[in-house]
């Protein structure tokens, strides 16, 4: 048995935080908690669609009016999508590090489905997200892009495989923040028989909201109950 | 009742050697433990003249953590709250196929058949250090008031073996489930008091050092746990390890920097 490892690399305190995976959970945690709210204002926003043209459209208006805050919100989101992805990489890149000869045969024993794969959950969304961005906000991905918000919706979601796509990728965000809500808790140290419960629940609830949602969207488009 | 069982064991020479999955065809008795139904093929196979399979075990009666493999992919097999020395050959059928591979870490290189080096657990405990306690005579029990909510989570954390299915079972190969009940069991005592925030700085510090992954709060440890040690101490442990890292100051005499 060899001694105890003393020739760490020598780092500061706010250094070896950040190294160590406790510290880079705190990191997926914060800013998936961002990311998290980001999604329930989006969605919130978006449902206003249902309120007819005028209102999503000014809406819309409402966000570009002020352009100050409405970079200041971009850049932290993209800051926070950045170092979720990045602090993503670092675990995964450590998790096949520390497994490095795999199982010939591996069960689950008490493990979430979403949990497992939130490693490729990830991935897709952050695909869709790409998507998502050059469809409706730049434009480059869609067909007839106009300074009409609603128009732009409604034409988007008309095409079918856009509107599966949307939807299958809402699903899966879905699975991701099943497991991610409530694991953020967990990663903060945010753990009690008497909360761990409800915070389970109250990521399952929020999750099907979200999921519910955001399909109502492109499903009422496919229905023609929005045109 | 008599039951025959097709086993696919891991069988590897040295740590060094490349291994691979051997079938054996097993007669077992359903009294029989998982290690007892072993015994019986490794005594078949000196017999014949070949290499009986290396197993680590001890106590045989589940409270010393030396024993433990995967057996069909389940981390001390199917019975909840068991090490492989306590599960008996009663929860398996007769026909049963089963597949013995050994705990699969960086961490945990592999000695020989399913055999682990777990080491890398003393050096976790060693990292941890001392406890402050005044020489002497013992005290008397009632001379340190502990609330007896957190003796009993103390107790629950201090049932840790050791044995090292947290990390076997681990998606991540994380070692967050034993890190949490050693940070635990003496950070809930008023004994462990004084280097509370030393010890869990020096664990988690020790903990990368030795490759183990990170905890994505998936809970498969929790579930093959022969004590059944809950991922709550794992929150603990990062509760600790947040407030550890955000009030560290240098050791300094004039009040630190």
């Amino acid at each position: 048995m060899s001694a105890v490892t003393t020739s760490l690399p020598v780092r500061s305190e706010d250094e070896a935080f950040l190294a160590s995976p406790i510290g880079k959970k705190v990191v997926m945690a914060v800013t998936g908690a961002a990311l998290f709210l980001f999604v329930i204002a989006h969605m919130l926003g978006n449902l206003q669609i249902f309120m007819g043209r005028d209102k999503l459209n000014a809406y819309a208006e409402l966000l570009h009016h002020n352009p100050g805050a409405l970079w200041t919100a971009r850049i932290g989101l993209l800051i926070c999508a950045l170092l979720h992805v990045v602090t993503a990489i670092q675990l995964a890149t450590l998790r096949s590090k520390a497994r490095p000869v795999a199982y010939i045969k591996k069960g689950n024993a008490g493990s979430s489905y979403a949990s497992r794969t939130m490693l490729m959950s990830g991935p897709i969304v952050l695909a869709f997200l790409i998507y998502h961005l050059l469809h409706f906000t730049f434009g480059s991905a869609h067909p007839d892009f106009r300074n009409d918000v609603y128009h732009n919706v409604v034409s988007g979601f008309q095409r079918v495989p856009v509107s599966i796509a949307y939807i299958v990728a809402m699903v899966l965000l879905g699975l991701h923040l099943n497991h991610g809500v409530w694991s953020m808790f967990q990663s903060l140290g945010v753990a009690h028989p008497r909360y761990t419960p409800a915070l389970k629940k109250f990521a399952m609830a929020a999750t099907a909201v979200i999921v519910a949602g955001n399909v109502s969207i492109p499903l009422s488009v496919l229905l023609g109950l929005v045109k | 009742m008599e039951m025959n069982l097709t086993l696919h064991v891991w069988r590897q020479a040295s740590a060094s050697a490349s291994g691979k999955l051997v079938a054996y065809k097993i007669r077992a008795n359903e009294h029989m433990s998982f290690l007892e139904m072993l015994d019986v093929l490794n005594e078949e196979l000196t017999g014949r003249g070949e290499d009986p399979v290396a197993f680590d075990h001890d106590c045989r009666e589940g409270i010393c953590g030396s024993c433990g493999f995967m057996i069909n992919g389940i981390a001390h097999g199917p019975l909840p709250g068991t090490t492989v020395c306590q599960l008996h050959m009663r929860h398996f059928k007769n026909g049963d196929e089963l597949w013995l591979e050994p705990w699969r870490a960086a961490a945990f290189p592999v000695v020989k058949d399913l055999v682990v080096d777990r080491g890398a657990f003393d050096r976790l405990i060693s990292a941890g250090g001392y406890i402050s306690v005044a020489p002497g005579s013992a005290p008397d029990a009632n001379a340190v008031p502990v609330p007896k909510k957190d003796a009993d989570l103390a107790m629950d954390a201090a049932q840790c073996i050791g044995c090292g299915a947290c990390v076997a079972a681990c998606p991540n190969a994380s070692a967050s489930l034993f890190l949490s009940a050693k940070v635990s069991h003496l950070g809930l005592l008023p004994q462990g008091q004084p280097e509370r925030l030393e010890r869990v700085r020096k664990m988690v510090a020790q903990a990368n050092g030795e490759m183990f992954g990170s905890c994505t709060n998936i809970g498969e440890c929790e579930a093959v746990c022969p004590k059944h040690i809950r991922i709550e101490f794992i929150a603990r442990l990062n509760r600790d390890y947040l407030k550890a890292s955000w009030l560290y100051r240098k050791e300094a005499a004039s009040g630190g920097e």
